[in-house]
C-alpha cells in the first residue's frame, strides 16, 4: 500500500507521553505478577518514557536502538524470571522500539487519508485495539487449555516446571489415557456412531422440510415452521425432560436410536434455516423447466434442485453434526451409560475427577473442529470459483 | 446423482442398523451407578471385574451417582428403571428408603456371612442405618493444607480453619451448611456432644453461621470433590476441607506438598442400593451382585485401590497394601486408630429433620 500522506517526526510532547501509557499498561501486568499492580503501573511508565526519550533524542540510529532495546530488555527478563521471563522481556523490547520510532517518526499517519482529524486517526487505531482485545478475549480460554493439555501433573496447573520450559514439566500421558482407556474409547466410538446418524436424518428432514414450506400453497407454514424451529429456542432442559418421559414410554430410553432421533431433532432447525436461506435465491422457472422437459419431480429435485442449495445442506448438516457432537443435556437424559457420548465423558470427568485427559480431548476437539470447518470453507470457495461466482 | 443415493442408502441402514441394536436390557447385562474417578476405578478393579469373571454378566458403568435421588424419582415416574444397583451416600439412602424407591434388605438373608460365621447384620453393626443400605465404606470429610504455605508450624486442630492471622490465605469449604456448621460450633467453644443440642435451636444456627462469618471474604465454596484437590494443587488456597480418599490421592499419588489433618474428621457412608421396582429377573442378578460384592474379603480388596475403610468389622484386619505403591494401607484409614482419635459422627437423623431448615438459611446466609 503506498502512502497517503506525507509524514513528520512528532514532538516529544506528543510520543512519550503515549509511550508512556502502554509502558504503564505492560507494567501493570508485570507488577501484578510480581506482586505490585501501582509500582508496577508506575516502574513500566517511566522506564519506557526513558527509553522513547534516549532512542530518539540521544541514540537517533534506529537499527542498534532498537535492538539494543531488544536485548536490553530479555536480559534483564531473563535475571528477573528466567527463560520464559527473558522471551516476554524481549517482545516487550521489540514492542517498545518500533512503538517509539513509529510515533516519533510519525509513520502511523502515512497510510491514513490526509483529511482526517487527529480525533479520527485515534478512533482509527482505537478501534484496532478494540478488535484485537475482544479476538484475545474469545481466543484465550481456548489457546490456554492445549499447553495445559500437556501437563506432566494430573491437575490443571501450570507447574513451574512448565513455566521454565522444563521438557520434564510436559508429557503426552493425557493423550495417552485418552487414546488408551475404555472409558474414553467407549464414549468416542458412540459419539462418532450417533453424530453422523442424527446428521444424516437431519439433513433429509430438514432439507425436505425447508422445500416444502417455501412453496406458497402450503397452509399454516408460519405455524409449521415455529414448531419446527421449536427446539433451538425452547430451553435444552426442557426439551430434554420432555424427550425423556416420552421416550421412557415408547420404550425408546437408553438406546441408539432414542439418541440419535433426539439429536436429530436438535439439528433439523439448523438445516431448516440454511435451507431456508438458499432457497431464497432459487429461481422456481428451473424446476418447472425440468419438468417441461420431461424430468419427473425426484429427478428434478437430484439434478437441478439439489445442486443449486447443496451449500445451504452442506451448512446445516455441519451445525447438526456439531449439535450433536456437542450436546450433553439430552443425551443425559435420553440416554443411558452405554450410549455414553464424548461429552458425557468430559462432563463427569469434569465433576468427579479434574483430570486433564478431558483438556487432551478438548485439544484434539478443536483440532478436528478447524479442520472441518476448514475444509467446509476450501469447498465453498472451490464451488464458487468453478461457477466463476467470484474471482478468488 | 450417485453421492445422493449413497447418503440416503446410508442413512436407511443407520436407522435400521440402530434399531436392531435397541435392545433395552438383555439378561447378561446390568448397569451398575457410582461416582466416577478413582473411587469407581477400585470398585471396578475389587468388585466388577472379579465378577464379570466368575459370571459372565456385563457390567455397564453409569457415574451419576451425584443425582442419583433425582433420577430415581424420574425413572420411578416415568415407570423406567433402567439402573440395576445404586452407589449412594448413606443420608440419600435414607432418602429413597423413605421414598420407596429402594428396595429393603435383609441383611441376614441378603448379605453373605463373615468368614468366622458372624452374621452380617453384626459385621456390619451400626453403619446399617437404613432398611435399604448396604453399607459399603466408611469415608471422613477432612481437611488438607499446602505444607509449603503454613509457615513452620503445621496446623493440628480444625480451628486453623478459622484462624486466619496463624494462616493467612484462602481456604475451600464446601457449599453446604453439613460439616461446616459442626465445625465452626466446635471452634466456637461448643463441646462436641452438645454441637447438635445447641445446632437445634435458631440461636446455636445463627452462632455457627456468625463464626463462619469470620471467615467468609477467605473461602472458596466448593461443590465437586475434585474442586479441593486442584485448588490445593494450584497453591490458590492454604487449606480446604474435601474426603480422605481425595487427600491420599494428592499427597500419596499425586506427591503434591500437601498434608491432612484427621482432627474432628466428620465420619460417613457410602454403600448400595438396590431400586424398588425391578423385575425378578433383574433383581435375582443385583442380590447376587450385592452378596458377592460386600462380603469380607471383597471389601477388604476395595481398600488396596482407595483409601477409604471398609464397613465391615471383619474386614478391617485383612486390609492390605496399594495395588501400585505398596504402601500400607491400614495407617490411611479413617478408621485407624491413631487418625480416629478426635472423630464426629455425621449425625443422620439431625440432619434428616433440619436439613431444609438450615439449608434454606445457609443459602440465604450466602448470598448475603
Amino acid at each position: 500500500m503506498a502512502a497517503l500522506t506525507p509524514i513528520s517526526r512528532t514532538p516529544v510532547s506528543f510520543y512519550v507521553p503515549v509511550v508512556a501509557a502502554g509502558g504503564a499498561i505492560a507494567g501493570m501486568f508485570v507488577g501484578t505478577a510480581q506482586g505490585s499492580t501501582l509500582l508496577g503501573i508506575l516502574g513500566g511508565a517511566l522506564i519506557m518514557a526513558t527509553a522513547a526519550f534516549l532512542l530518539t533524542q540521544v541514540i537517533k540510529a534506529e537499527k542498534p536502538g532498537r535492538w539494543g532495546l531488544l536485548v536490553l530488555c530479555a536480559v534483564a527478563g531473563f535475571a528477573v524470571g528466567g527463560l520464559p521471563a527473558g522471551i516476554i522481556g524481549a517482545a516487550f523490547g521489540w514492542f517498545f522500539g518500533w512503538f517509539s520510532f513509529w510515533l516519533y517518526e510519525g509513520r502511523y499517519r502515512a497510510y491514513l487519508a490526509p483529511y482526517l482529524t487527529p480525533g479520527q486517526v485515534l478512533w482509527h487505531f482505537s478501534f484496532r485495539v478494540i478488535c484485537g482485545a475482544i479476538l484475545v478475549f474469545l481466543i484465550t480460554p481456548i489457546i490456554v487449555v492445549m499447553p495445559l493439555s500437556f501437563n506432566a501433573q494430573d491437575f490443571f496447573t501450570f507447574t513451574p516446571e512448565m513455566l521454565r520450559f522444563d521438557p520434564a514439566g510436559y508429557s503426552l500421558k493425557h493423550y495417552e489415557d485418552f487414546f488408551t482407556n475404555s472409558d474414553w474409547q467407549g464414549a468416542l466410538a458412540n459419539s462418532v456412531k450417533i453424530a453422523p446418524a442424527a446428521t444424516l436424518l437431519s439433513v433429509s428432514f430438514g432439507t425436505l422440510a425447508a422445500i416444502g414450506l417455501s412453496q406458497p400453497h402450503v397452509p399454516f407454514r408460519r405455524a409449521i415452521m415455529a414448531i419446527l424451529i421449536s427446539p433451538m429456542i425452547v430451553p435444552l432442559i426442557i426439551s430434554a425432560a420432555g424427550m425423556y418421559f416420552f421416550y421412557s414410554r415408547i420404550g425408546l430410553q437408553g438406546t441408539y436410536v432414542g439418541v440419535v432421533l433426539a439429536h436429530a431433532a436438535l439439528g433439523i432447525p439448523f438445516v431448516i434455516i440454511t435451507v431456508t436461506a438458499t432457497l431464497v435465491g432459487f429461481d422456481n422457472s428451473l424446476t418447472r423447466a425440468a419438468a417441461n422437459m420431461g424430468a419427473n419431480p425426484v429427478t428434478t429435485f437430484f439434478r437441478v434442485q439439489m445442486p443449486l442449495i447443496l451449500p445451504g445442506v452442506i451448512s446445516g448438516g455441519l451445525f447438526a453434526f456439531i449439535t450433536s457432537f456437542d450436546e450433553v443435556v439430552v443425551v443425559l437424559f435420553v440416554g443411558s451409560a452405554g450410549q455414553k457420548t464424548l461429552p458425557w465423558q468430559m462432563f463427569t470427568g469434569l465433576r468427579e475427577q479434574i483430570s486433564p485427559t478431558i483438556l487432551a480431548v478438548a485439544t484434539i476437539l478443536v483440532i478436528i473442529s478447524i479442520a472441518l470447518l476448514t475444509v467446509v470453507e476450501m469447498l465453498r470457495r472451490r464451488s464458487e470459483r468453478l461457477r466463476g461466482m467470484s474471482p478468488g | 446423482m450417485k453421492l445422493t443415493k449413497t447418503l440416503l442408502a446410508t442413512t436407511a441402514l443407520t436407522v435400521a442398523a440402530g434399531m436392531v441394536s435397541a435392545d433395552g436390557h438383555m439378561a447378561s447385562e446390568m448397569t451398575i451407578v457410582s461416582w466416577g474417578g478413582a473411587y469407581s476405578n477400585s470398585q471396578q478393579q475389587a468388585y466388577h471385574n472379579p465378577y464379570m469373571e466368575k459370571t459372565g454378566v456385563n457390567i455397564i458403568n453409569d457415574e451419576s451417582s451425584a443425582e442419583a435421588v433425582a433420577k430415581l424419582r424420574a425413572m420411578n415416574e416415568a415407570g423406567n428403571v433402567t439402573w440395576d444397583v445404586v452407589d449412594v451416600v448413606a443420608a440419600d439412602a435414607i432418602r429413597l428408603c423413605d421414598e420407596g424407591l429402594a428396595m429393603e434388605i435383609d441383611p441376614d438373608e441378603h448379605l453373605a456371612p463373615a468368614p468366622d460365621g458372624t452374621s452380617a447384620e453384626d459385621d456390619f453393626g451400626d453403619l446399617i442405618v437404613s432398611d435399604c443400605f448396604i453399607p459399603q465404606i466408611v469415608y471422613s470429610t477432612t481437611v488438607g493444607y499446602r505444607t509449603d504455605m503454613v509457615g513452620d508450624t503445621a496446623p493440628t486442630s480444625i480451628c486453623a480453619l478459622f484462624d486466619t492471622d496463624a494462616y493467612p490465605g484462602k481456604r475451600a469449604l464446601e457449599k453446604r451448611p453439613i460439616n461446616n456448621m459442626e465445625w465452626a460450633l466446635l471452634c466456637d467453644g461448643v463441646a462436641k456432644e452438645e454441637v447438635y443440642d445447641v445446632l437445634e435451636t435458631d440461636e446455636g444456627q445463627q452462632q455457627a453461621l456468625d463464626k463462619l462469618a469470620t471467615i467468609k471474604d477467605d473461602v472458596i465454596w466448593w461443590s465437586a470433590g475434585a474442586d479441593t484437590p486442584q485448588l490445593l494443587a494450584d497453591g490458590e488456597i492454604v487449606m480446604g476441607s474435601t474426603y480422605n480418599g481425595r487427600l491420599f490421592s494428592v499427597i500419596e499419588e499425586q506427591n503434591q506438598p500437601v498434608g491432612m489433618l484427621w482432627d474432628a474428621q466428620v465420619f460417613d457412608l457410602d454403600g448400595w442400593i438396590i431400586p424398588a421396582g425391578l423385575s425378578d429377573e433383574r433383581k435375582a442378578r443385583a442380590l447376587d451382585y450385592i452378596y458377592f460384592a460386600t462380603d469380607t474379603q471383597r471389601l477388604a480388596d476395595q481398600s488396596k485401590y482407595i483409601s477409604y475403610g471398609p464397613a465391615r468389622a471383619s474386614s478391617a484386619p485383612l486390609v492390605g497394601q496399594h495395588a501400585e505403591l505398596g504402601i500400607d494401607m491400614a495407617p490411611h484409614m479413617p478408621t485407624d486408630p491413631n487418625n480416629a482419635k478426635n472423630t464426629f459422627l455425621y449425625n443422620y437423623e439431625f440432619w434428616a429433620d433440619y436439613r431444609d431448615d438450615i439449608d434454606a438459611k445457609f443459602q440465604a446466609w450466602l448470598a448475603q
